[in-house]
C-alpha cells in the first residue's frame, strides 16, 4: 500500500537515490488525472498501468518456505512515476522520460540477521523498461513482474540474491475503500485507486550467495494509483496486509499526523466466504505492544502490535527484528518493512507484512 | 680511518675553495641549479596536465568495460535495447557526445547527453553532484556545466548559454555547475532525450558505454560484438579512452623531457671542465695533500665528496627552484608551454610527486659527480713531485686516444638514425643525437691541432705568441670549447629544425589558403553547419567570384587510434598538388575512387600510396584507393581528403563547417565580410578571416609554441658562455706570471691584450665552426629522424644562414670579450710580484 516509493535507496549508487523529487518536490502537476469516487475498476484493463496518473505500484510481499523449512519474507515492488508534461515540453525523443519506472526487492532472511536488497530505475522506452496499460506487465531490463495466463510471475536480480516466483491468485481481486477508490485524508483528493489480490499461492526459486532453492509460500499483491496521495498534516503511516488462515484477509492502514495521534485510518476485511466488510476510522485500532530500536539509526520502531479492524482482533510478532530499510546514507529516508505473524491467544492465525513509515523523520510526501 | 681521511680531505679542499674561488663555486652551483630547475618544473607541469587529464578522462569513462563509438552525426538508437538485452551486458548507458559550437569561443563545448539512471551506475563519481536534481535534468533545454566550462563561459546557474546547431542560435539554461571535484576540464551534462532533440539528433546515439556480467572477457566480448556493430562504429577498450590524454600529447611531452635533459647535459659538461681547470688551479695545493701522506684513493673520494656536495646544493637548490617555476606556469600560464594541448586549472596547483622530485634531485647530483670524476681521477693520479713544482698547469689529453672511442660513437649514432620509432617516439632518434654529441667531441681535441698545425706565422709578436700558447694548452682549450660547442651545436641545430618547420609551415599555409577569405565554424564542433541553401546564397553574393565549401567531420578508423578527419573537399583542380601539399602521389588512381591521405594517416593507419582501402561513411563502407599523400601540420591524428561531390553521393550530407572565398578583383574584402555576416544570426558562430591574417595568426602561434624552445636554447647557450668565461679566467689567472714574464721581457700592455683577444678568438671560431657543423648535422637528424617519428609530419631543410652568422659572431665577440676581461683584470697586478709568486 503507501509505499515509499519516492524515497527509495539505491544499493548501486548514491544518485539511483531517486531523488526526492521524482513525484514529490516536482510541482504539482495539473494535467495528471484525478483520482474520483465511483469509476468503476474493470479487469483486466486496471491490470495495467495507468499513465495518466502520477503515480503508480505493483506491491507484492509475501511469505516463503524451503525445502528444509526456513522461513523467509520477501518484497517485491514495481514504481511507475509519471513526469510533469511541463518539464518534457513535448519532446518527440524516445528517451523522453514520460515515465519513470522504479523497483525495489527486499528479501527477509533470519539467518542474514537483516535485509538483502536491490534496486533498479529507468526510463519507460525503447523497450529496454516498459509498463503496459493493457495488463500487469512491467519491466527494468531483466527485472519482470508479468501477469499472464492468470498467474503473477516476478524475475529480480540483486547483488548476492535473485528471486523468480510464479504466483498464483486463488481469490478474486479485492477492491479497497469504495470499489477501489480509496481516500487517505479527511480531503478527498487524497485518496487512491486501489485493489489488493490476497492469498497468491508461491513457488519458484530463490537464489542467495549463488545457492538456489525451491521456495513455496503466500504472497500479497497491492496495486494502487493515483496523482495525490498523502494530504499536509501527514507524517506517515502504519500499514498491514493480512492472509488468515481461514482464508480470510485483511488490509488496514492508519496515517499518522504529525503528533503522533491517528489522522486517518481505513480497512477491507474479506471473510473465507468471499464476503467483503468496508471499515472506517473508528472501528480500527492499532495499539503498539513492542518497541525495538536499531542499531544503526537509532530509530525506534513499533514492532510487536494489537490489531482491531471491526470484528477481527490480533497480534502481530515479526519474522525478524531488523527489518529496516535504512537509505540515510543516499536519500535520508528510513522506514521498516518486514514479515509478521498474526496471532490469537498465542497460536498463528496467519501471516502478512507490516510497514511502518515516519518515524524517522516525517515523509514529504503530499 | 679512511674514511676520516677522506672527511678530511674534503674539508681542506672545500674550505680551501670557499675562500679562494667563491665564484666559481657559485658558478657550478647555479650551472647545476639552472639545468635540474629546468628539468624539474617540465615534469611538474607535464605531470600536472596529464593527471588532470587523465584523471578528467577516467571520470568520463567511469566502471564501463567496453565503450561504444560512432561518428559524431551517430548511429540508431536501437542498438541501445539490443545491447541492453545482451546476456553478457550488466548495464549498457546510452550516450550522445557532442562538441557544440559556442558563439563567441573558438573551440567547441563538449556537451555529453546522458541518460543520468544508467550513467550513474557507470560514471558516479562524475554524477554526484546532480542528487536531488535529476527531474530537473529533465528540463529539455537544461545543461549542466562543470565548473571549468561555467569559468570558462562566465555562466552561473540561471544564467543562458547559447549554442549554434545548424545556423541557428538555441539557448539553453544553465540549471547547475559540478563541482570541480566532480570534473575538472570543460564539459556540459544534459538528459540524453534533450541532447538528441535539442541538436536534431532524434534517433541517433553516438557512444553506448557497457558493463558486463561479472566473468565476461570484454576482448573476447568486443571481438564479437564488433562485426555486429553497424559500419564505422567501433568497441573501444576503456584504456583507449583513458590513455586519450597520455596519446595525444606525448610527444610533445617527450621533446619537452628532452629539450630539459639537453640543459642537464650541457651542465654536466660545464661542470666537467670548470672541475678540470680548477684541478689545474689547485694542482699544488693537491700536491701538498698527497705529500703530507693522503692516499690516492682519499683524495680522489674527496675531490668526488666534494662534486656531491656541490652537486646536491645545486640539485635541491634546482628543485626548488623547478617547484617555483612550475608553480609560476600552472598559475600564469594554465600549465600550458604553448602548444594549447595540455592545459590544467590553476586551481588544482602543480602536482608535486615526492619520488619524482628526489629523482630530480638525484639527476643532478650524479650529473655533477659524473662531471666531476675525470678531472678527479686526473688529479689524483698526478705525481705529487711534479705538482709541487711550479710550471706544471696543462693537462695532457691525449687526442689520438680518443678518436676510436669517438668513432665508435659516431657510428653507433649513424646506426640509431635509422632505426624505426620505439611505441611512436623517437627514442633511437635522440639517443643518435647524443651518441653523435659525445663522439664528436672526443674528436675535438684532434681537430684543433690539426687546425692550428695550419695556422700560417705571421712574425707579428701578439699573434705569434698567441698562437703558441693556444698550441701549448691543447688540453685546457679543450676544457673550454666542450661545453661551447655542446651548447651552440644544440642551438644550430634546434635553430635551423625550427627555421625549416616555419618554412615549411608557411608554405603549407600558402597552399591551404589559396584564396581571399576564409569562413569556419569553430574546429572540431559537431554541431553548426552551413547549408546547401545558405552555401548557395553566399556564392551568388555579388563581388564573390568563387566558393570552395568543405565538410570535415571526425572518422573513427581503429578501435585503437584517434579518429581520424574526414575533409570532403572539390578536387577537380588539376593538377592536385596545386591544391594540396603532396609529397606523393599516384596519377593513375581512378579519381571517383580516390582519397589523398595525410602523413600523420599514413603512420597511424599503415596506410600505403595506391593501396585499396574502406572507408565508413554515413553508416556503410565504401572503397576508395590512395591517389595521394599530403603534407599536413593541423591534424595529429591524420585527415583523408576526398571529392566532395562523392561524399554528397555517399552520405546525403550537403551541409559545409569550412569555406573559402575567392573575391572579384577590385572587390573591397571587408564588404564582402560585411554582406556573409548579415546572411547569418549575430550569435552565429562563424569565424572569417581573409587568408593573409589566417597567416599571420597562424604563424603567430606557431611562435609562440617554440617560444619555450627559444628559451631552453638560449639558456644552453648561457651555459656554454659561462663555460668560456670561467675558462678565461683560470687562465688568465694561472698565467699571471707568464703575463708578468712578457711585460719583464718587453712586450707592452696592449700587446699582451691584444695577444688574449687572439687566443679567445681563435678559440670561439674554432668552436663556433666546430659546433656549426656539428648543428646542421644534428639538425638533419632532428628533421628528419625526430620531427618525422614524434609527429607524423615531414619538414623541407631550410637553414637560416643569416641567423646563424650572427649567432655565430655574438658568441665570438662574447669569448673575446669575456678573453679580454679576464687578462685585464689578471694584468693589473704587478708583473713583477706575479713573476716572483710562483718561487
Amino acid at each position: 500500500m503507501l509505499k515509499v516509493v519516492l524515497r527509495l535507496s539505491a544499493c548501486l549508487c548514491a544518485i539511483l537515490a531517486i531523488d526526492a523529487a521524482l513525484a514529490t518536490v516536482a510541482p504539482a502537476d495539473a494535467s495528471a488525472a484525478a483520482v474520483v469516487r465511483g469509476y468503476p475498476l474493470n479487469f483486466p484493463r486496471d491490470y495495467g498501468a495507468h499513465n495518466e496518473f502520477r503515480t503508480e505500484w505493483w506491491y507484492i510481499t509475501g511469505w516463503l518456505h524451503t525445502r528444509n523449512g526456513a522461513k523467509l519474507g520477501f518484497q517485491v515492488t514495481f514504481f511507475r512515476s509519471r513526469t510533469s508534461p511541463d518539464l518534457i515540453a513535448g519532446n518527440p525523443s524516445a528517451f523522453a522520460p514520460t515515465q519513470i519506472l522504479i523497483a525495489h526487492c527486499a528479501l527477509s532472511d533470519p539467518t542474514h540477521g537483516r535485509l538483502r536488497q536491490a534496486q533498479r530505475i529507468a526510463r519507460a522506452g525503447l523497450g529496454v523498461a516498459y509498463a503496459s496499460e493493457a495488463d500487469t506487465q512491467v519491466s527494468i531490463d531483466r527485472w519482470q513482474l508479468q501477469r499472464t495466463s492468470e498467474r503473477y510471475i516476478a524475475r529480480v536480480q540483486g547483488e548476492n540474491f535473485s528471486l523468480q516466483l510464479t504466483m498464483l491468485p486463488t481469490q478474486p481481486p479485492l477492491l479497497n475503500g469504495d470499489r477501489g477508490f480509496s481516500q487517505k485524508s479527511p480531503l478527498p483528493r487524497s485518496a487512491s485507486y486501489y485493489y489488493s489480490v490476497p492469498h497468491l499461492q508461491v513457488a519458484g526459486t530463490v537464489e542467495r550467495e549463488g545457492a538456489p532453492e525451491l521456495v513455496t509460500g503466500e504472497a500479497w499483491l497491492d496495486h494502487e494509483w493515483s496523482s495525490e496521495y498523502l494530504d499536509a498534516d501527514a507524517s506517515g503511516w502504519d500499514w498491514i496486509g493480512m492472509n488468515f488462515d481461514d482464508g480470510s484477509a485483511l488490509m488496514a492502514f492508519r496515517i499518522r499526523a504529525k503528533d503522533g495521534a491517528q489522522h486517518w485510518a481505513a480497512a477491507t476485511l474479506r471473510d473465507g466466504q468471499g464476503n467483503t466488510r468496508v471499515l472506517n476510522a473508528e472501528e480500527i485500532r492499532f495499539t503498539p505492544l513492542r518497541h525495538w530500536r536499531s542499531q544503526r539509526t537509532g530509530i525506534s520502531y513499533p514492532v510487536e502490535w494489537r490489531v482491531r479492524a471491526g470484528p477481527v482482533e490480533f497480534e502481530l510478532q515479526p519474522l525478524l527484528e531488523d527489518q529496516e530499510n535504512d537509505t540515510r546514507a543516499t536519500t535520508g529516508a528510513i522506514y521498516w518493512e518486514g514479515a509478521v505473524t498474526a496471532t490469537r491467544a498465542g497460536h498463528s492465525i496467519g501471516r502478512g507484512y507490516l510497514e511502518l513509515t515516519g518515524y524517522g523523520e516525517a515523509l514529504k510526501l503530499r | 680511518m679512511k674514511a676520516a681521511g677522506t672527511a678530511l680531505t674534503l674539508r681542506v679542499l672545500l674550505l680551501a675553495q670557499m675562500r679562494q674561488q667563491p665564484a666559481r663555486l657559485l658558478i657550478m652551483l647555479a650551472v647545476i641549479a639552472i639545468g635540474v630547475s629546468l628539468g624539474t618544473a617540465v615534469f611538474i607541469v607535464n605531470a600536472t596536465a596529464l593527471n588532470e587529464f587523465t584523471q578528467a578522462t577516467k571520470r568520463l569513462v567511469g566502471e564501463a568495460d567496453v565503450i561504444i563509438r560512432g561518428p559524431p552525426r551517430g548511429f540508431s538508437e536501437s542498438l541501445y535495447p539490443k545491447l541492453s538485452a545482451n546476456s553478457a551486458v550488466a548495464i549498457a548507458s546510452p550516450v550522445l557526445e557532442i562538441q557544440a559550437a559556442v558563439p563567441g569561443r573558438q573551440s567547441p563545448l563538449k556537451i555529453i547527453g546522458l541518460d543520468v539512471f544508467r550513467a550513474a551506475q557507470l560514471q558516479p563519481a562524475l554524477l554526484g553532484d546532480l542528487t536531488g536534481d535529476i527531474r530537473r535534468m529533465f528540463s529539455p533545454r537544461g545543461v549542466f556545466l562543470s565548473a571549468r566550462a561555467a569559468q570558462e563561459l562566465s555562466r552561473k546557474p540561471g544564467d543562458t548559454l547559447t549554442v549554434i546547431v545548424g545556423s541557428d542560435p538555441v539557448a539553453l539554461e544553465v540549471l547547475g555547475i559540478l563541482s570541480i571535484a566532480r570534473y575538472s576540464q570543460a564539459v556540459g551534462l544534459m538528459d540524453i532525450a534533450s541532447a538528441q532533440w535539442t541538436f536534431r539528433q532524434l534517433g541517433q546515439l553516438n557512444r553506448i558505454d557497457l558493463r558486463l556480467q561479472a566473468g565476461v572477457d570484454a576482448h573476447g566480448f568486443s571481438a564479437q560484438l564488433a562485426r555486429d556493430l553497424p559500419q564505422g562504429v567501433l568497441a573501444i577498450a576503456p584504456e583507449v579512452e583513458r590513455d586519450r590524454a597520455v596519446t595525444i600529447t606525448r610527444a610533445y611531452r617527450v621533446n619537452l623531457n628532452m629539450l630539459a635533459l639537453v640543459s642537464l647535459f650541457t651542465s654536466a659538461f660545464l661542470v666537467f671542465s670548470i672541475q678540470s681547470l680548477s684541478m689545474l688551479r689547485r694542482r699544488a695545493s693537491i700536491a701538498l695533500l698527497r705529500a703530507l701522506g693522503v692516499t690516492r684513493l682519499q683524495l680522489q673520494r674527496g675531490l668526488l665528496a666534494e662534486a656531491v656536495v656541490i652537486g646536491s646544493l645545486g640539485s635541491a637548490v634546482g628543485v626548488l627552484m623547478g617547484i617555483a617555476l612550475a608553480t609560476a606556469v600552472v598559475h600564469l600560464l594554465s600549465g600550458d608551454f604553448g602548444n594549447g594541448q595540455l592545459q590544467v586549472s590553476a586551481g588544482g596547483g602543480p602536482l608535486l610527486d615526492p619520488w619524482s622530485l628526489f629523482a630530480a634531485f638525484l639527476v643532478g647530483t650524479v650529473v655533477a659527480c659524473v662531471g666531476a670524476w675525470f678531472p678527479a681521477r686526473e688529479a689524483a693520479a698526478r705525481n705529487p713531485a711534479r705538482g709541487l713544482k711550479a710550471g706544471d698547469s696543462e693537462i695532457i689529453i691525449p687526442p689520438r686516444r680518443l678518436l676510436l672511442p669517438g668513432a665508435a660513437l659516431i657510428a653507433l649514432g649513424i646506426c640509431l638514425v635509422i632505426l624505426p620509432p620505439q611505441r611512436g617516439l623517437p627514442i633511437a632518434g635522440y639517443a643518435a643525437i647524443a651518441a653523435l654529441l659525445f663522439g664528436t667531441i672526443l674528436w675535438v681535441p684532434r681537430y684543433t691541432e690539426a687546425v692550428l698545425s695550419l695556422w700560417p706565422r705571421t712574425n707579428r709578436v701578439a699573434l705569434d705568441i698567441a698562437l703558441a700558447q693556444l698550441n701549448g694548452s691543447r688540453g685546457t682549450m679543450f676544457l673550454s670549447l666542450a661545453p661551447i660547442i655542446v651548447s651552440f651545436s644544440l642551438m644550430v641545430s634546434m635553430s635551423i629544425m625550427v627555421h625549416s618547420f616555419r618554412d615549411s609551415f608557411d608554405a603549407w599555409l600558402g597552399k591551404l589558403l589559396p584564396a581571399d577569405l576564409q569562413m569556419r565554424l569553430p574546429p572540431g564542433n559537431d554541431t553548426a553547419s552551413w547549408s546547401d541553401d545558405e552555401q548557395r546564397s553566399i556564392a551568388a553574393l555579388q563581388d564573390i567570384e568563387r566558393t570552395d565549401f568543405r565538410r570535415t567531420l571526425p572518422l573513427y578508423l581503429r578501435a585503437d587510434r584517434e579518429p581520424a578527419t574526414l575533409i570532403a573537399r572539390d578536387m577537380r583542380a588539376q593538377p592536385t598538388q596545386d591544391i594540396l601539399p603532396m609529397v606523393a602521389s599516384d596519377a593513375n588512381v581512378d579519381p571517383q575512387r580516390a582519397v589523398w591521405i595525410s602523413e600523420a594517416a599514413q603512420d597511424k593507419f599503415e596506410f600505403r600510396l595506391g593501396q585499396p582501402l574502406t572507408l565508413p561513411i554515413a553508416g556503410a563502407t565504401h572503397r576508395f584507393v590512395v591517389a595521394g599523400i599530403w603534407r599536413d601540420y593541423a591534424r595529429a591524428n591524420g585527415a583523408l581528403v576526398i571529392p566532395r561531390q562523392r561524399y554528397i553521393d555517399l552520405s546525403g550530407d550537403k551541409s559545409a563547417n569550412e569555406g573559402a572565398i575567392w573575391i572579384r578583383p577590385g572587390a573591397d574584402a571587408a564588404r564582402v565580410q560585411q554582406a556573409i555576416r548579415t546572411r547569418f544570426s549575430t550569435a552565429n558562430a562563424l569565424e572569417m578571416m581573409r587568408s593573409s591574417e589566417v597567416r599571420e595568426r597562424s604563424l603567430a602561434v606557431f611562435d609562440r609554441a617554440f617560444a619555450v624552445t627559444y628559451a631552453l636554447e638560449a639558456l644552453a647557450v648561457l651555459i656554454g658562455l659561462a663555460g668560456i668565461s670561467v675558462a678565461a679566467s683560470f687562465t688568465a689567472i694561472a698565467r699571471r706570471a707568464e703575463f708578468g714574464m712578457l711585460r719583464h721581457i718587453g712586450l707592452t700592455r696592449g700587446q699582451v691584450m691584444q695577444m688574449l683577444a687572439t687566443e679567445g678568438i681563435a678559440t670561439a671560431v674554432l668552436g663556433t665552426l666546430y659546433g656549426l657543423a656539428l648543428g646542421l648535422v644534428l639538425s638533419l637528424v632532428l628533421i628528419f629522424v625526430i620531427n618525422r617519428q614524434s609527429f607524423n609530419w615531414s619538414i623541407d631543410l631550410s637553414i637560416p644562414a643569416l641567423q646563424l652568422v650572427a649567432f655565430a659572431a655574438a658568441l665570438i665577440a662574447a669569448a673575446a670579450a669575456t678573453a679580454i676581461l679576464s687578462g685585464r683584470a689578471a694584468l693589473t697586478e704587478d708583473a713583477l710580484r706575479s713573476v716572483r709568486e710562483d718561487w
